[in-house]
């Protein structure tokens, strides 16, 4: 797997880091359009925008950090991979125990 | 000297010694650390999303246009740390000396938007101290901006040593896991402007 990205060779235009670039705009504009312009129902719209942010931080890991490069690539997609899964239980896990069932008059 | 890893590729200057691919296979290590940190932050934050307290609501106080600037700001800085590293690899010295620099103009211009911003809020009446929310919005906004205040002083702290010691080894490793830390930054900028302004936004 780590030998599949290729490092940009000399003299090259850097490419993946204008595609990543490029991309991350209109990854931002689209969740911004989804979140004030479109008419899905909230539930849709939070999962659309999260999932677009997990794209886009995925993209700014491959494309500029270069996360799978070097002969400890694989170790390091794979440690990322489990610190989000942490990150995501910890963030995602807090909201679920504290507000489910205890205060739920408050919201919709 | 040209290894598998980097097909086709003479290895790079910051992974030439074995103590700098430990370096940045160290840093990793690191920045996983790191977005389980954030995750505790934003955590707080989506717990405490509906604790306003009956002081004033974000809904009132955000001003997107201004977050949009920032975002742009941080992503493009982001950008230009990463032709930075590009131009390092050419071995482009004084070119990614510019790079570096115009990253540490967009980081400082992020610093003070981010701060004028404070004092917008805290003159509308959202302090550290207004209510639950509050609190937890500027912990996480908090820790975020004090990570990207540490960055811009490690660039400036690796620019000085470059010109002091000129590209090696070491000094373009230092150079690559400060740029990865700069990344970082951005990725967890994502989040926040998607956990924090837009779906604060989006369920008032």
């Amino acid at each position: 797997m780590s030998n599949g990205t290729t490092v940009t060779k000399k003299g090259h235009f850097p490419w993946k880091h204008v595609v990543g670039f490029i991309s991350s705009i209109v990854l931002t504009l689209v969740a911004l359009w989804i979140a004030f312009y479109s008419a899905f129902s909230v539930r849709t719209i939070v999962i659309l925008i999260f999932s677009l942010a997990f794209i886009q931080a995925a993209l700014q890991l491959l494309m500029f950090m270069h996360m799978a490069e070097s002969s400890n690539g694989r170790i390091q997609v794979g440690h990322i991979l489990f610190s989000a899964f942490v990150a995501i239980v910890v963030a995602v896990g807090s909201y679920w125990v504290m507000e489910f069932g205890i205060h739920l008059e408050h919201h919709m | 000297m040209e290894r598998e890893d980097f097909p086709g590729e003479e290895t790079p200057l910051e992974y030439q010694t074995e103590t700098g691919e430990y370096n940045i296979f160290g840093f990793w290590m690191f920045l996983g650390a790191e977005i389980v940190l954030f995750s505790t932050l934003f955590g707080t934050y989506f717990v405490l999303i509906y604790r306003t307290a009956s002081s004033i609501p974000p809904t009132e106080v955000f001003s997107m246009g201004l977050v949009l600037v920032m975002t742009f700001t941080l992503l493009t800085s982001s950008f230009t740390s990463g032709l930075a590293i590009h131009e390092m690899r050419l071995g482009n010295v004084t070119r990614m000396l510019i790079w570096i620099g115009i990253t540490l103009v967009l980081g400082l211009g992020f610093l003070g938007m981010e701060i004028y911003e404070f004092v917008e809020y805290a003159s509308e009446g959202a302090t550290l101290a207004t209510s639950a929310y509050w609190s937890s919005f500027f912990l996480l906004l908090g820790t975020h901006g004090l990570h990207v205040a540490m960055g811009v002083a490690w660039f400036i702290i690796i620019l000085i040593q470059i010109k002091m010691r000129g590209l090696t080894p070491a000094t373009a490793n230092k150079t690559f896991i400060a740029s990865l830390y700069w990344h970082f930054l951005d990725v967890i900028w994502i989040f926040i402007f998607t956990g924090v302004y837009l779906l604060r936004l989006v369920i008032a």
